[in-house]
């Protein structure tokens, strides 16, 4: 009986990229006029999902997905944007699709235009009917009527704040006459806090009008603000899904983020006494889509310090922004010696290594041999396997050889020989190779960006173990920045969640899943206060 | 055996094996029509080692980043100036040569400093703005070659201001180089001196890739993320590559000219830089990828495709202009061929 009320209905969806699942049998409800949360870290699934609702040809092109979609009880099959926008499901997009020179009217009826006759459309057939520019105003100001906008409809979009431009798009969604479901993707990541509260009462507004409304976000508040229903995802898999009264943030931060923790074995670890290794003061880094604010952290030596956060926060952009790959400003005082920054060169000779999250881009010459590429930055940053030759200088090919076959051995390369091409490696293999190379300068201080992305579990647990030994072993300070929160739990000292490009806080990796949810969404402060925040 | 002919294949590509089929029909062709191979064989060794600098002057340019530098009328153009200051000079000889070379250096290292600072501006469509600035410069020049203050009456015309399209060095360094340690057996001789030339500039750029900074300018050709990531300063090698190969195009005229008998200025240079990348990607390498080994076979490839051509081709269609036409179809193909590849999947 009730079943016939919901406007779309998802079952037991499934998808795989390559052998990998990145969604396990998720079902969801909507009714008309319902604002659902769908809400999880990166990576819990939550783009996939729209993109098989979209039918994006990303799914198509990767073998397609299992499951059923439903809109008003009828089985359909979505096999791109088109026919999604057919069946009546819009979608409010992070990146906005809005062309900047035209007006907000020509953006919101794109395609869509209202036309009347005219002499010479009546002769010529109806490509040549003129805009009937007065019904599209006027269905264009309703539009903006809805979502609470009151700029006028014939401003052109070229050079409107952010916000509005996440308006004007919304507007153009609802216009659409057949539109029952809406998809909003995140839409308050670049509005400012009015803006949000703005949208979210424009979303209310819109739900009432009886479209159905899903909502992706991270950010427990606006879920707890806005949302009737929520969906939690979690690699891939529906944790739960709970009505808004029936919960609060803190479960929401502990279903988020909660998941089984396998601590490494480290041994005694007792930094409480070590000495400051670096200290990083106000520092700001442009490394766009990771932008750094201002960051200000202390890392002992010995430690390894984990940063966490989520995506487009600006974890990223700490250890690109010290090596220097990125403009930085900002203080870093390694060993009470102030680092110059946005200067690669000054940052290895400082002791410290880099470990990109770009393994296949920055961290990898490709097409080069697995020894040439362990050696590179050694030898050009401290001039290691050179025979020199006053002024001239020649690779010492054995010296590399040598190193290269000590490190295979070391860190377990899987490979046919020190020659082969790093390309033709495997993502673990790989990533053993930059470590190789990192290690092969000595460094004092090594970060080490996403170690574990895109590679599979038993060449996680390696290189993890790895790092784990090289901090025992050779009392090499270890900066680990990562998505993954279990990961970083399972080896790291303490932990730094960075949100808003600032750190958020400071947290042991035995602390609840309910603060390390809260401070990812940023929500910390406003539940726990300030002051509760310093562990370390 | 078959597996071993497959891969052998497969190891060439289908443009070299085409050009090398082609070969040996023209070779066959060549003793049907009682072409004396010896001559042919002697004429390839000299047309090798005279434009075998031009193709090697392409490895700094692919191997920094640049890619094939169309633009190497800019370093011919120094070497050319170097050229003529010599002949003012009135050097002849050895000496002729080395001073011709010794000051066309220096010319072309601004030149190319110049030119690699603009070349950097335009990342991504360096093919596109090295082919235009090497016309644009070959017309400059072409001014300048007008202008400029030489006086020795062995270069000037006889009336009026200016110098001469092409100028005799019969009596000063025609063929010099080619006659060092020449050696002839029958009617085969090998240009000994000229080869030595060819071959020790191929070591001293051999040697130079596997010093510190020949392998720092080869990651950033490859990768300038990793290069940057390395502490490496992209610009600066890119610049160190097109100097080279600007200098290299610079010794390499000289080289040309000595064995060609004349120096040719005006539009001469203009179309040099085309037959030197098409060499080079006959010889195997890509827009992005380049070895010394891809520089000789190259060499060897186009030059023996146009020296065999040519008499075969006389032999057949009596119609002048056979060859010259087959030279400019192969050359300008095989640049659209490797052209085509770019950007077709890793």
């Amino acid at each position: 009986m009730q079943k016939d009320n919901f406007v779309l209905e998802m079952k037991g969806i499934s998808k795989q990229y390559a052998g990998n699942r990145v969604l396990k049998n998720v079902s969801l409800q909507l009714k008309p006029g319902e604002i659902h949360a769908v809400l999880g870290e990166n990576g819990a699934g939550k783009s996939t999902l729209m993109n098989i609702l979209f039918g994006m040809s990303v799914i198509h092109s990767t073998g397609g997905y299992e499951g059923e979609i439903l809109i008003d009880g009828q089985p359909i099959e979505v096999k791109s944007p088109y026919d999604a926008m057919n069946l009546g499901i819009g979608m409010v997009h992070q990146e906005f699709m809005l062309i900047p020179g035209f007006t907000i009217t020509e953006n919101i009826k794109v395609n869509r235009e209202i036309t009347k006759h005219n002499v010479v459309s009546r002769l010529f057939g109806s490509a040549l009917k003129s805009l009937d520019m007065d019904a599209m105003n006027k269905d264009a100001r309703k539009a903006l009527d809805t979502v609470g906008m009151n700029i006028d409809e014939w401003v052109k979009v070229a050079g409107l704040p952010v916000g509005y431009m996440q308006f004007v798009e919304i507007a153009r969604e609802i216009d659409k006459s057949n539109v029952k479901v809406l998809v909003f993707d995140e839409p308050t990541a670049v509005l400012t806090e009015s803006e949000a509260s703005t949208l979210l009462n424009a979303m209310k507004a819109i739900a009432e009008s009886g479209i159905a409304i899903l909502f992706i976000t991270h950010r427990l508040d606006e879920v707890m603000t806005a949302a009737d229903n929520i969906t939690v995802l979690r690699d891939g898999e529906l944790v739960r899904t709970l009505k808004k009264q029936d919960t609060n943030t803190f479960q929401l931060a502990e279903l988020m983020v909660g998941r089984e923790i396998q601590k490494l074995d480290r041994g005694e670890v007792n930094i409480s006494n070590s000495d400051v290794a670096l200290s990083v003061r106000g520092l700001r880094v442009l490394m766009p889509g990771e932008e750094v604010r201002k960051v200000d952290l202390d890392v002992y030596q010995g430690e390894i310090l984990g940063i966490g956060g989520l995506g487009g926060q600006g974890k990223i952009g700490i250890a690109n922004g010290i090596m220097g790959l990125y403009p930085a400003i900002g203080e870093v005082v390694i060993k009470g010696a102030k680092l110059a920054l946005s200067d690669t060169r000054a940052a290895y000779h400082a002791g410290l290594a880099f470990v990109s999250e770009d393994r296949r881009g920055v961290g990898l010459l490709l097409d080069s041999s697995i020894e040439l590429n362990i050696a590179f930055t050694a030898m050009q940053m401290k001039d290691k396997f050179l025979k020199k030759f006053g002024l001239f200088s020649q690779v010492d090919s054995s010296a590399i050889r040598q190193h290269a076959l000590k490190m295979i051995k070391g860190l377990d390369i899987r490979c046919t020989g020190p020659t082969q091409l790093t390309r033709r490696l495997s993502g673990g293999n790989q990533q053993k190779v930059c470590i190789a190379r990192a290690l092969a300068i000595d460094p004092t201080i090594l970060f080490v960006s996403e170690p574990t992305r895109g590679i599979d579990v038993g060449a996680k647990k390696l290189v993890m173990e790895t790092l784990v030994k090289l901090n025992k072993e050779l009392g090499m300070t270890i900066i680990m920045t990562s998505s993954e929160l279990a990961e970083l739990r399972s080896v790291c000292d303490r932990i730094v969640i960075i949100c808003h490009g600032q750190v958020e806080g400071i947290l042991s990796p035995d602390d609840s899943d309910v603060d390390y949810g809260l401070m990812m969404s940023g929500d910390y402060h406003k539940f726990r206060g300030k002051g509760a925040a310093q562990h370390a | 055996m078959l597996d071993r002919i497959r891969l052998l294949l497969k190891e060439l590509g289908l443009p070299r094996t085409i050009i090398v089929s082609f070969l040996a029909v023209l070779v066959i062709l060549a003793a049907i029509y009682d072409i004396p191979l010896p001559a042919l064989m002697s004429d390839l060794l000299v047309r090798v080692g005279m434009n075998g600098i031009f193709v090697l002057a392409m490895l700094p340019a692919i191997v920094s980043g640049i890619g094939p530098n169309f633009g190497l009328p800019l370093g011919i153009l120094g070497g050319l100036v170097g050229a003529l200051l010599a002949i003012e000079w009135n050097l002849t000889g050895l000496t002729a040569i080395i001073v011709a070379i010794l000051t066309g250096l220096p010319l072309a290292v601004l030149i190319g400093m110049a030119y690699g600072w603009l070349l950097n501006k335009v990342k991504g469509s360096e093919m596109m703005v090295s082919t235009y600035v090497g016309f644009s410069f070959v017309s400059l020049m072409n001014i300048g070659w007008t202008l400029l203050p030489f006086t020795s009456a062995a270069m000037r015309w006889p009336i009026g201001r200016g110098l001469r399209v092409t100028i005799s060095l019969e009596d000063r360094y025609d063929q010099v180089l080619n006659k060092i340690f020449s050696i002839n057996i029958g009617g085969f001789t090998i240009p000994t001196g000229l080869i030595l030339v060819f071959l020790v500039l191929c070591l001293l750029v051999w040697l130079f890739m596997r010093s510190k900074t020949g392998i720092a300018m080869k990651a950033v050709g490859d990768s300038r993320q990793f290069a940057v990531a390395s502490g490496l300063s992209v610009d600066t090698n890119r610049i160190l590559g097109t100097v080279l190969s600007t200098a290299l195009g610079a010794i390499g005229i000289v080289v040309f000219s000595q064995s060609f008998g004349f120096l040719q200025l005006y539009e001469a240079p203009m179309f040099m830089g085309f037959a030197a990348v098409a060499s080079i990607l006959i010889g195997g390498a890509t827009v992005r990828k380049a070895s010394i080994s891809n520089v000789i076979i190259g060499a060897i490839l186009l030059q023996g495709l146009l020296v065999i051509a040519l008499p075969v081709a006389n032999k057949i269609i009596t119609v002048g202009g056979v060859a010259e036409i087959a030279r400019i179809i192969v050359s300008n193909g095989i640049i659209l061929y490797a052209l085509a590849q770019v950007g077709g999947g890793d």
